[in-house]
């Protein structure tokens, strides 16, 4: 009877993994999605002036601390899908629980405020970002990518591509809202 | 000396600058052991944006940020390793081309060498099973010598009459 049963051990490899190449078909999972490492890491450090030719005071670190849920969008007035998801930007303004960021990725200041000034500004503050060096160190390869940040100012949930109500369901979830 | 220098300079810049990949002039450094030892870690880091090339052939725009990047912790006095870390903390050691050994990534490391151990382990079972059963029959018992004693008896009288065909 023992010996039979070493008869299955082919069969049920097969089964792992067909259900794994079967997992990898039908889940909605990115394979060129990349985990990020910021996750539950505090927001890093930064100070950002805001775009040139604009008033307001820029974004940095300590802005995100302050007691409230955070989204933090990276955008810039070159990235196409940006565009497709500028309208559920500026729908998010009419929430109250949620305050919106923006970081302006590596973008001439005069295409961005056109830009803004055309699609309408979502943000409550936006800090330009103009070497790059601040998308680095927050893990960004791509835009638009969203990070979700929570009272305590720590990053809770990193979305690459075009963030829609769906999607900030999702990261809203983790934190219990 | 100072022309034996010269042509240690030359022959090492002649080094660097033949695989050019996508390394544009003025991300170049002034210091050539610098500059070689930014290259040789540029070709471990992966470039995020396509994914499976090294920053140091990739044409994307991060990929060049990152290659100034690399190039700047160097000048700063970072270690290579410390260049890598700084970079896989950020992007997470998917950042690496060469995945590090640790507890998550033992499966990928030591993976192939178990099934490989386990396919010869099954292999060595199947063939020393089926020689047992070669070199060890079951003798035969009193009552089947017996029989077997009467066919071949009975076998070799009828053979005799036959005796002048042979």
């Amino acid at each position: 009877m023992r010996r039979q049963l070493l008869y299955l051990i082919p069969a049920v490899i097969f089964g792992v993994i067909a259900g794994n190449f079967l997992w990898g078909l039908i889940s909605d999972r990115d394979p060129r999605e990349i985990p990020s490492v910021m996750i539950d890491q505090p927001v890093p450090e930064f100070d950002l002036e805001p775009i040139e030719g604009m008033a307001g005071p820029g974004l940095k670190s300590a802005d995100l601390t302050g007691g409230q849920v955070t989204l933090v969008n990276f955008f810039a007035s070159w990235c196409v899908p940006c565009r497709a998801e500028h309208p559920f930007l500026i729908e998010l303004t009419r929430r109250e629980d949620i305050r919106l960021v923006g970081i302006n990725y590596k973008n001439e200041p005069e295409e961005a405020r056109a830009w803004l000034a055309q699609l309408g500004n979502p943000y409550a503050a936006i800090g330009a970002d103009t070497t790059g060096r601040v998308g680095i160190d927050w893990g960004v390869y791509g835009l638009p990518e969203t990070f979700l940040i929570d009272a305590q100012g720590r990053i809770r949930y990193r979305h690459t591509g075009v963030i829609d109500a769906a999607a900030l369901n999702k990261a809203l979830q983790g934190i219990g809202k | 000396m100072r022309a034996l220098l010269l042509a240690l300079a030359l022959a090492l810049a002649a080094i660097i600058a033949a695989p050019a990949g996508a390394v544009e002039p003025d991300e170049i450094l002034d210091d050539p052991v610098l500059e070689a030892r930014a290259r040789a870690l540029s070709q471990e880091i992966r470039c995020l944006v396509c994914q499976n090339e090294p920053i140091d052939s990739s044409g994307a725009d991060l990929a060049r940020d990152l290659r100034i990047l690399v190039r700047e912790r160097l000048v700063a006095g970072d270690s290579d390793d410390q260049v890598k870390d700084y970079l896989a903390a950020r992007f997470g050691d998917y950042v690496l081309l060469d995945p590090p050994m640790k507890l998550t990534t033992y499966a990928l490391w030591f993976g192939p060498a178990l099934i490989l151990l386990l396919g010869g382990f099954g292999v060595f079972r199947f063939f020393s099973g089926a020689r047992r059963a070669h070199v060890a029959p079951a003798p035969l018992s009193a009552e089947e010598r017996a029989r077997l004693e009467r066919l071949l008896d009975a076998e070799a009288e009828q053979d005799e009459p036959g005796a002048e065909n042979r």
